[in-house]
């Protein structure tokens, strides 16, 4: 076997899209199976049932879904409530809710409905990125046909009225941050909201609101039909599930797959993606879980479980488990310098620390790359990023920040290594290579 | 933050279509009353698929549909970077992703192609044909390095494969969207070696289920 999960408890059947994504499709596959039962327990059931399962959002920050649900008002007021399905998927190195939303769309507009209910919300907004067109349109279409079978929409078979409406971006990353996606839901700048006021209290157009992630929402049905005992079966406490995984970079066979959460790194790596290109020794360094936490050298990689609390020891983060995999043929440095670029790039110009530090850390990172820079200015780097992290409204400015501490953390005698070979081959005239940082 | 501007020539006018109208009236009923705003990037993406970009007039006519100041609608046209703000090639727009996972994978040698078969990167060809531009991460990080082509994404690209697909598109044929190396979606090269279990796909699973796991013994609301 493959892996450490069998086929039976994978929940993402339709994966790859080998089969029909249609509705008839997805009946056969079990969606929409006792959709109707699971409405007729109370909305406190399913929360209750969510929190014992121990899911924690998979959009990255790994919060406790259950839990975020029951932040929701317990009585209706005149504001009405809204669900809203975090479909902006930008983060480097993810590309899992796009298999969700192509190939499994009405698995996620169950989750819809079932989360909606539980938020006693009638309203669901699914914001997805705007360059996932084909996604968009798919995902479209499977609302048509859920709507045409009575399954969503007013006066639906499962009795509770539930209007899902698709709505898009426009290639901002930003957009990923819960409290930018709200503002850009209401058709401004993506620029985060201050909180509080947190969106269950004050979210799109003031009112309550709970953000979740694709995956997050898609489970959760499957969790209801199989019982929260069967999703905490998988993975180490407090890391219960099943999980989509990824890899991209130096890997032979990148791919997404499910797998049980806590599954070890290199059997991950080794089993689904192939191994590492030019075999496990070859291995530098992997960064777990989207561009936004710190990498592992390979010899942490080597002992490392993919969940949350096992990352988050090593100073690292399962992200959305999405790894990007760098063997030593690979310019690390370069690899890094290019994320900085597009921190620097997606930056949306708010917070001070954040605007100026994103460009000051590409523009010295590039340096870097070379080794045209002076060994202080390694130092530099890293008050600048500790100066930007934890200093802004949102999570870009860690995001930012964190890469370039990773690769300082682990690699720095190969980067004054690099420094001292370039000024070794020129005349070493003092303040030279100390160009303004604008 | 990337800097981006209007257009120095713009043209003196811009109408919907009355296809897009339609389609403008079907976006902005998708929001509550009142809220119309929330339609602005959906509408702006409408320009865009009609004039190729998004000019500075058909901002004014955005406005007016949605009731909201201009200058609302320029801060959404400019901070959006999916957004074109001068005219792109004719044929086929090419965004490249130029991030991290698909520069490990080979994007690098991409941007060469491009360079020395297409345009200077963020120009137009000189027939007005092609453009191309360098994106960051368009989410199909497993099928890297990929480019979308006119919206569609082209993935597990070499340079060959892209030389290809820059041919078919001169030569005025449209190449199914996917994977350069007959990968199915984001499944492992050479094919699955998951989800082989054929009682997932036998209807077994559509089976009336019963009562759920762990439900109250007399269902409150049955």
């Amino acid at each position: 076997m493959v892996g450490i999960l069998e086929d039976k408890d994978r929940i993402f059947t339709n994966l790859y899209g080998l089969h029909d994504w249609g509705l008839e499709g997805a009946r056969a596959r079990g969606v929409w199976n006792g959709t109707t039962e699971m409405l007729a327990q109370t909305p406190e059931w399913i929360c209750d049932q969510i929190k014992a399962s121990g899911l924690r959002g998979r959009g990255g920050a790994g919060f406790a879904t259950g839990l975020k649900w029951t932040f929701m008002p317990r009585q209706l007021s005149e504001r009405p409530h809204y669900l809203v399905v975090n479909a902006d998927e930008s983060e480097p190195g993810t590309c899992k809710d796009r298999e969700i939303m192509r190939n499994d769309p009405h698995r996620l507009i169950e989750g819809c409905l079932v989360a909606s209910y539980a938020i006693r919300a009638h309203d669901c907004f699914i914001y997805i990125r705007g360059e996932y067109v084909f996604e968009r349109e798919r995902l479209e279409a499977a609302l048509i046909e859920a709507a045409a079978a009575r399954l969503i929409g007013k006066d639906n078979v499962h009795g509770w009225d539930c209007n899902i409406r698709v709505t898009h971006g426009g290639g901002a990353y930003i957009c990923g941050d819960e409290m930018a996606l709200l503002e850009s839901l209401e058709g401004k700048k993506g620029q985060p909201r201050l909180k509080p006021p947190f969106p269950a209290g004050a979210g799109v157009y003031g009112c309550p609101t709970t953000v979740n992630n694709v995956e997050s929402i898609a489970v959760t049905p499957e969790i209801l039909r199989r019982g929260a005992e069967w999703f905490v079966g998988f993975g180490r406490p407090k890391n219960s599930g099943t999980k989509l995984m990824s890899a991209s970079g130096h890997v032979n066979r990148p791919c997404v797959v499910e797998e049980a959460m806590s599954i070890p790194l290199r059997q991950l790596i080794d089993d689904h993606f192939g191994g590492v290109r030019g075999g496990w020794g070859n291995l530098k360094a992997v960064i777990p879980g989207g561009s936004s936490v710190r990498m592992i050298p390979a010899e942490e990689a080597e002992v490392a479980l993919m969940d949350f609390d096992d990352l988050a020891a090593r100073k690292s983060g399962l992200g959305t488990a999405a790894m990007i995999v760098m063997d030593k043929d690979c310019d690390i440095v370069a690899a890094i310098a290019r994320l900085s670029y597009f921190y620097k790039h997606e930056s949306c110009g708010q917070c001070t620390p954040c605007r100026e530090g994103t460009g000051w850390m590409w523009r010295i990172m590039e340096r870097m790359v070379t080794g045209e820079a002076e060994p202080k200015e390694i130092d530099m780097l890293l008050d600048v990023a500790s100066q930007v992290e934890g200093h802004t409204i949102c999570g870009l400015g860690d995001a930012a920040a964190w890469p370039i501490q990773g690769l300082f953390r682990h690699f720095r005698p190969e980067i004054e290594q690099r420094i001292a070979n370039y000024r070794s081959r020129r005349a070493n005239v003092p303040g030279v290579t100390l160009i303004a940082a604008e | 933050m990337s800097v981006r501007r209007l257009a120095k020539d713009q043209p003196a006018a811009f109408e919907f279509t009355p296809e897009g109208l339609e389609k403008a009236a079907w976006w902005i009923a998708k929001f509550p009353a009142g809220r119309q705003q929330s339609a602005v990037i959906p509408l702006l993406w409408l320009v865009q698929k009609q004039e190729g970009w998004v000019p500075e007039p058909a901002l004014r006519v955005v406005a007016s549909l949605l009731s909201m100041p201009v200058i609302r609608v320029l801060e959404i046209a400019t901070f959006y970077t999916m957004f074109q703000l001068s005219p792109v090639g004719t044929v086929a727009h090419i965004q490249l992703c130029g991030t991290t996972p698909c520069m490990l994978r080979g994007a690098n040698a991409l941007k060469g192609v491009l360079a020395a078969r297409v345009c200077a990167k963020d120009h137009t060809s000189a027939d007005g044909r092609f453009s191309w531009e360098e994106v960051e991460c368009m989410g199909a990080c497993a099928n890297a390095p990929m480019a979308a082509i006119n919206d569609y994404y082209y993935e597990d690209l070499t340079p060959e494969a892209l030389e290809a697909l820059l041919e078919a598109f001169a030569a005025g044929q449209t190449p199914g969207p996917g994977s350069a190396i007959g990968r199915q979606g984001a499944a492992p090269e050479g094919g699955a070696l998951t989800l082989t279990d054929p009682t997932l796909y036998d209807g077994s699973r559509a089976r009336p289920l019963g009562a759920l796991p762990n439900t109250p013994a007399p269902g409150p609301a049955q």
